[in-house]
């Protein structure tokens, strides 16, 4: 039985010098198998005497634990190496930027009418569109602009041939509407308008949008009320709002929308009131070329350019970037 | 319009300062564009006279002057060309300090001292430029202080007046706006009648009476126009931005900005028989005192004589008949023309004077016999001479009428959102010189004659909310609640689509409408373009037939600028003339050049390419669930690569296919005209095609499992896989649920002449377990079919 004691020892520094799982597995059967070394010496108890069987079993059964145990424990440690080597191997460099990244992003007119019309959307208004090429009825004579009237000159027409025109404002959209539909009405109209004036502050098309509430009872006091929410609302603070008599054929009374702006100079905070818009309570005229009764019925109109709404909101600072579709432009609107 | 600070001041004496006056002004509907000052700052000049000129010894373009200051005699070096004995200056003495804090020190010029300066306009800050010493009248007082003679401490304000407000385009207008703003009295002009003191009578004719329904005349004889126009004149002129001319002509302008009534003055040796106001004959010639010759229309009101047209009334006098040196008897013409007879006509010739500015907008009818007294007061003042009896040919019937206005106080309340009570209401009314009379519902109005522009209840009740301030009236939001928008769930929001767009790296492009014809024209040569009248230049004169011809001109635009790759989608009208009518159609376009990807660590450096492309929009019709309905045919476009172009074509559900875009690389051909060395693939679709949408439409889900056969066919090279595809669709059966291309292969082991596809095909009974015999059936059928149609074999 002085063997056992040999055994043991060699047995337990097999294992310690087993490197993988695969060898382990061969000092296993080597020592503890059904032909294993150690499992041998059981089978030879036979040959011991009776009395002494249950001494030495017991021994040898120790002996069999203590190298399972130091087995199991090297298998443990060893599946452990193994997977920390392969999650080692697998290690990447998570700052590599991630595969397939191409974002567009929309104009910075489209992201403001968008804005804009979200708001409106919010308090009932539904969106309209019309024909940009349109006729002297829609564009002028419907909104109390006759022939030679001096706002006419004042508009900058495009004009084709056989009385069309490129619209000058979003105007004509309201007509249409109100030519198909009786009040109460509550509708905005962006879109594309033209005039035909170029410099650095002017642009022979930009973007418009005009809003329009007709219904019973709708007073000077409500188109107020809804300029300076809105105002508000776009710009996300509270901002002062003022309305400045004007003439507009198609509005009485009529005025600009100016806003009060500040501005930051290296003389300190200065404020001064920029027009970013026309309005006003729409003309009776305009009423009676749709067939709506100017009696029963009283509405107000608003319209600004979008361009400079986008100006002030973004702090773009010229114009003309809007359609030059310089990608080095577009893509700060992200 | 500009006006002096301090005439406004003569006629009306706001307690208000400058500032105040403009924001007041300003918050009436008079917007106040600038305010700048009459003259530069500077001090220490006084009115000089040069008593002796000569040369300078050693300077042929300079001189040497002694100039007396009314008490002292200085000795000047002047360079200046006018300069001569006798003649009058503004003299800046040593110790003056000129604008731009620039100080007059005593100075040696080529050896010669100085003892101070003589002043042109421009350095005193009076003029832009000028190109001589200001020469000041023969009485100016020597010795008094320059700014006090000249009165020039004193604003030019310029105000920018809307078209119905053409009653402020005067002194005596604007003077009545500020005293009704500021509750205070006018000082009104006393213009008393001049009395005849001779016979002569211009004779007149009106036959254009609706055109122009009240004429008169005045012959004043023995005048003399070489008389100076007195200072003041001339320098409330200058501060109204008119510059003085001779003294009749001058005059006329004065009784122009002072009372707001355009005159004339003829030459009374000029006019033949005498005047008649008729309708211009077609083709009528006259030479206009700009010295341009006019050929007229005959919706052209004249004025003639009994031979040949004098002036186009109301808008500009003649060369000929017009006051010159020799002049010694005047005709003095001051009308009422229609605002319609005279609106759009100075136009059409190219002309906008003065006079056409407020006769198109609108002149107080009874304003003419004051303004014809005042002119005529003028002229004996400065030019001397004899007045004849005032000639008045008037046609009551057609002059304007007083319109006699119904103002509710109840219509006023709604409109303004506010009660203003009677009284105040009353008061703004008399003050902006209405008569008014008390009803049961509100009052009659009867408004002045200068204010034309009020014909109705809202002009009234604007006139009211001005005058209250509209910062004063009050706000409240609307409240009536509003019915539910309805979104039609078939039609994709243009939001949705735009950043459907975006997430495939489109970047969103804003182009003109309007473009280059040859652009246009090589882009899509199929479609003639309207054509703007009066465009701003050749590049922007037509409207787009398509949304590509702006669309490769910006992503031009941006390979120029080191951006090779580019991603371009737009929006917008195209604009398709068909015979009279015009089809104004919603339209999407893209474009993609450069790199499949951006560049990366691990991304395709390859160039974009018809696939791609093809993906982004299968990608769109897929987010409407729409795809299906959707086929790309080989096709042609004009303007893409004949190899590389689909027609996309939609199902309408009933067999038919309608058109409903193309996609395709650009033409090589047009690499040049368009300005791009390197493909571009584009794309453009019917706008309202692509946004509709499929409404879900629920199936029950199948419990049974699916079986999938997969196969290598081998077709001829120019096979197309949609006819493949279809094939595969008519022979597989019902319940085929989906057919998968995973390869195509080409090369190695393959006939040249043929191209290798893999297939999947998945099949699923909704209500049983398909068998591997029916799958097998419905295989062969396949193979069948496609062997006998397209020659398709499996591949060995």
């Amino acid at each position: 039985m002085e063997n056992l004691e040999a055994l043991t020892q060699q047995a337990l520094a097999a294992v310690k010098e087993a490197q993988d799982v695969a060898a382990l597995d061969q000092v296993r059967v080597q020592f503890l198998g059904k032909k294993g070394e150690i499992t041998s010496l059981m089978k030879n108890l036979g040959s011991v005497a009776p009395e002494d069987r249950p001494k030495i079993g017991a021994v040898i059964n120790e002996a069999k634990d203590q190298v399972q145990t130091a087995i199991n424990d090297r298998k443990q440690a060893l599946e452990s190496a193994a997977l920390n080597a392969k999650l080692a191997a697998e290690t990447i460099d998570v700052t590599l930027p991630g595969r397939g990244v191409q974002e567009g992003s929309l104009h910075p007119v489209t992201r403001t009418i968008e804005r804009i019309e979200s708001f409106f959307a919010g308090a009932g208004f539904q969106l309209m569109e019309g024909p940009e090429i349109e006729d002297e009825f829609h564009n002028f004579e419907a909104l109390n602009i006759p022939e030679h009237h001096p706002a006419r000159a004042m508009h900058d027409t495009f004009y084709f041939d056989a009385g069309r025109l490129l619209r000058t404002h979003t105007s004509p959209v309201q007509v249409r509407t109100m030519e198909k539909q009786q009040p109460p009405l509550r509708i905005i109209c962006p879109g594309r308008v033209y005039r035909c004036d170029y410099d650095q502050t002017h642009s022979p098309m930009f973007h418009q949008m005009e809003g329009l509430l007709v219904d019973k009872g709708v007073s000077f006091a409500d188109l107020k009320g809804i300029l300076k929410e809105f105002m508000s609302a776009f710009f996300e603070k509270d901002i002062a709002v003022r309305l400045r008599p004007s003439y507009f054929p198609f509005t009485e009374p009529s005025a600009e929308i100016d806003i009060e702006w500040v501005i930051e100079t290296p003389e300190g905070t200065k404020t001064r009131w920029l027009e970013i818009g026309g309005c006003g309570m729409v003309h009776p005229e305009v009423f009676r070329h749709v067939g709506i009764d100017p009696e029963e019925y009283t509405g107000f109109a608003f319209g600004m350019g979008m361009e400079r709404m986008a100006m002030l909101r973004y702090g773009v600072n010229d114009l003309r970037l809007f359609f030059e579709n310089d990608l080095r432009f577009l893509q700060q609107f992200r | 319009m500009k006006f002096s600070e301090q005439w406004l001041r003569e006629w009306v004496q706001p307690e208000v300062g400058t500032e105040e006056l403009a924001h007041q002004v300003t918050m009436a509907g008079l917007e106040v564009d600038g305010i700048e000052a009459v003259a530069g700052e500077f001090s220490g000049v006084v009115v000089g006279e040069v008593v002796k000129r000569e040369q300078h010894p050693d300077a042929d373009k300079l001189s040497l002057c002694q100039v007396s200051d009314g008490s002292e005699t200085f000795q000047i070096v002047c360079g200046a060309p006018n300069v001569r004995e006798g003649l009058k200056i503004p003299f800046a003495k040593i110790g003056a300090v000129l604008p731009g804090n620039f100080k007059i020190k005593k100075a040696k010029l080529r050896g010669v001292e100085s003892f101070g300066m003589l002043c042109a306009e421009a350095e005193l800050g009076m003029s832009d430029a000028s190109d001589g010493l200001m020469e000041l009248p023969a009485d100016a007082p020597v010795g008094e202080d320059f700014r006090k003679y000249m009165n020039l401490d004193d604003a030019i304000i310029e105000v920018d007046l809307t078209p119905n407000r053409a009653d402020c385009l005067s002194m005596a207008g604007l003077a009545r706006e500020v005293g009704v703003l500021n509750k205070a009295d006018l000082t009104e002009l006393e213009i008393e009648p001049v009395a005849p003191a001779i016979d002569d009578k211009a004779n007149i004719e009106v036959t254009a009476s609706e055109q122009c329904p009240r004429y008169m005349g005045r012959i004043v004889k023995g005048v003399n126009v070489k008389a100076a126009t007195p200072l003041w004149m001339v320098e409330k002129l200058r501060r109204g931005g008119i510059r003085s001319i001779d003294p009749v002509v001058d005059i006329t302008n004065y009784v122009l900005l002072e009372l707001g009534q355009p005159m004339h003055a003829f030459d009374l040796a000029q006019v033949e028989g005498g005047i008649r106001v008729r309708m211009a004959e077609q083709g009528e010639k006259l030479t206009l005192l700009d010295g341009q010759e006019v050929s007229l229309n005959s919706d052209t009101l004249v004025i003639a004589d009994h031979k040949k047209p004098l002036a186009i009334g109301g808008i500009m006098g003649g060369e000929h008949s017009g006051v010159t040196e020799s002049t010694q008897d005047l005709l003095l013409e001051a009308a009422f023309f229609s605002p319609l007879a005279i609106a759009g006509r100075a136009r059409s010739y190219g002309l906008h004077t003065d006079s056409s500015h407020r006769f198109e907008r609108g002149v107080d009818y009874n304003l003419a016999a004051k303004a014809m007294e005042r002119a005529t007061a003028l002229v004996l003042d400065i030019c001397g001479g004899k007045p004849g009896p005032v000639v008045e040919v008037a046609a009551d019937e057609h002059l304007p009428k007083q319109a006699q206005i119904h103002l509710r106080r109840a219509r006023a309340e709604l409109v303004l959102g506010i009660k203003l009570d009677d009284s105040e209401i009353e008061d703004i009314l008399k003050r902006l010189g209405m008569q008014i009379t008390a009803t049961e519902d509100g009052w009659d109005v009867i408004a002045p004659s200068y204010r034309f522009d009020m014909a109705i209840e809202p002009d009234l009740i604007e006139e009211l909310a001005r005058i209250y301030g509209y910062e004063n009236l009050p706000v409240r939001l609307p409240t009536a609640a509003s019915p539910l928008a309805r979104h039609p769930e078939n039609r994709l929001p243009m939001g949705d689509l735009r950043r459907q767009m975006v997430a495939r790296g489109y970047q969103e492009a804003i182009t003109y409408s309007f473009v280059d014809p040859q652009i246009q024209k090589a882009m899509d040569p199929a479609n003639a373009p309207i054509a703007l009248l009066n465009p701003i230049s050749t590049e922007m004169s037509v409207m787009r037939t398509d949304l590509l011809a702006g669309l490769v001109q910006a992503v031009s635009y941006n390979l120029k600028r080191q951006q090779p790759r580019v991603r371009l989608f737009e929006t917008g009208l195209r604009f398709i003339p068909d015979g009279d009518s015009l089809a104004q159609i919603p339209t999407l376009a893209f474009a993609a050049t450069g790199s499949r990807q951006p560049q990366g660590w691990a991304e395709s450096a390859a160039d974009v390419d018809f696939f791609d492309v093809k993906g982004d929009i299968e990608a769109l019709l897929a987010r409407t669930g729409t795809l299906d309905q959707y086929r790309f045919v080989a096709g042609q476009h004009p303007a893409l690569h004949p190899g590389q172009t689909a027609i996309i074509e939609k199902s309408d559900g009933n067999g038919q296919w309608q058109p409903a875009g193309v996609v395709g690389a650009l033409h090589p051909s047009l690499y040049k005209t368009v300005g791009t060395k390197q493909s571009i693939i584009l794309v453009q679709l019917d706008l309202e095609t692509v946004r509709q949408t499929a409404i879900p439409d629920f199936d029950e889900l199948s419990k049974y499992p699916e079986m999938r056969r997969d196969l290598a066919l081998v077709v001829a090279a120019d096979t197309q896989v949609d006819d493949v595809l279809t094939a595969i669709r008519a022979k597989a059966g019902d319940y085929l649920t989906k057919l998968n291309l995973f390869d195509v292969y080409v090369g190695k082991g393959i006939d040249p002449d043929r191209k290798s596809l893999a297939l999947g095909l998945t099949w699923q009974h909704p209500s049983r377990t398909l068998t591997d015999e029916e799958v097998n059936d419905s295989v062969n059928s396949v193979l069948a079919h496609l062997e006998e149609s397209l020659g398709a074999t499996l591949r060995g």
